[in-house]
């Protein structure tokens, strides 16, 4: 059986793509037969960020329409082994997207794969509680910031009330997700600090990634940050990773960087 | 930097107003979202009915409010009722 996890966060735009996609490849690259589904139908974004756009050919919303089969929408990642991608459509609206269906595809699933990665798109509308509604665990991304930490905690009641789990009396495994850490704005009092986020949400936390260019880097290059090589950003999520799969490591990068007063004045 | 936290000490920083920000949402939300009690509207109108058998109020002179301290909800009723001069 497979374990299916959900990246979401209530906020759009904190990161769950981004996190999504080097999750699932990290996941991938230890080995774990990995599939990640983007369930923002309408707006898809993961295709891109995992760099094959152009090889979407049936999407999600196909296979649950019965328009084709999961054989021919699954798209095999040509960098990673064991890692797949199912595209969300790009035409369609949310109300393609059933129960019914996405049970029946989570299922068809669950006897190939070991985790299932659901990207969940923004809101607590349909599509945010289908990507969470058969998950085992979910990643909460987090900003360090007032509406994301607010809209995060928002997200942790719907998982402890309307999902499979909850309603048959189980819990869904919660984890958190810092992203766009500023260690410098915190040290300047500026953003909220890693223990203040952990105190509100009080869920263990998994990963801190920090702010950084490379993920736009990465972005525009269409591969995941995990895979760039000497990043910050990827070490962080290849911790995270690491960290999920049991093994205890410590974070990083929470503390400002080391760069003089002058070095950052000049933008170093 | 330990200087800087002389101009800091008499204003507290703008993480640690979000902060405090947070925890009375989070706490309001929280409370809310336990039982989101569907039946605190009926209950405020049919205390506000049994009070008017006896004292004339007005519409919001029954107000209440669940609070969630640890694992317990307390359910606070607050009843404005005229003082009674004579
Ligand atoms: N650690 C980071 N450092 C800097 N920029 C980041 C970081 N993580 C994400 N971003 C940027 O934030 C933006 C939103 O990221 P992403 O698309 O992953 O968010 P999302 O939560 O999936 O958004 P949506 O809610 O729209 O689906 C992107 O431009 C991305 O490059
Ligand atoms: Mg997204």
């Amino acid at each position: 059986m497979a374990k299916i996890i959900v990246v979401t966060s209530g906020k759009g735009g904190v990161g769950k793509t981004t996190t999504s996609a080097s999750f699932a490849t990290g996941l991938a690259q230890a080995g774990h037969k990995t599939v990640v589904i983007d369930f923002d139908v309408g707006l898809r974004n993961l295709d891109l960020i995992m760099g094959v756009e152009r090889r979407v050919v049936f999407d999600f919303i196909n296979v649950i329409a019965g328009e084709a089969t999961l054989k021919q929408a699954l798209i095999k990642d040509k960098r990673v082994e064991n890692l797949y991608i199912l595209a969300a459509s790009q035409t369609r609206d949310k109300d393609a997207l059933t129960e019914a269906g996405v049970a029946r595809v989570i299922d068809e699933l669950s006897k190939d794969f070991e985790y299932i990665v659901c990207d969940s798109p923004a809101g607590i509308e349909k599509g945010a509680l289908l990507a969470m509604h058969f998950a085992d665990e979910a990643l909460i991304v987090t900003n360090p910031e007032v509406s994301s930490v607010r809209d995060s905690d928002r997200v942790l009641g719907i998982l402890s009330s309307k999902t499979a789990r909850a309603k048959s009396g189980e819990s869904v495994r919660e984890h958190l997700v810092i992203t766009r850490y500023d260690a410098n704005r915190v040290a300047r009092g500026e953003m909220l600090s890693v223990e203040d986020v952990k105190d509100i949400l009080a869920i263990p936390l998994l990963g801190v990634i920090p702010e950084s260019k490379d993920v736009l880097n990465a972005s525009n290059q269409g591969s995941p940050v995990i895979s760039l090589p000497d990043v910050q950003a990827a070490e962080a999520y290849k911790d995270m990773v690491a960290r999920f799969l049991g093994e205890e490591r410590a974070h990083r990068f929470l503390d400002p960087s080391s760069k003089g007063f002058l070095n950052r004045l000049f933008g170093g | 930097m330990a200087w800087m936290d002389i101009f800091r000490a008499n204003k507290p920083s703008t993480a640690q107003l979000a902060k405090e920000r947070l925890q009375v949402i989070v706490a309001h939300q929280r409370a809310g979202a336990l039982h989101a009690p569907d039946y605190l509207p009926k209950l405020q109108k049919e205390l506000l009915e049994v009070i008017r058998k006896y004292v004339a109020v007005g519409e919001d002179a029954v107000n209440i409010e669940v609070e969630r301290d640890g694992d317990t909800e307390i359910l606070e009723l607050n009843i404005t009722v005229p003082s009674s001069k004579n």
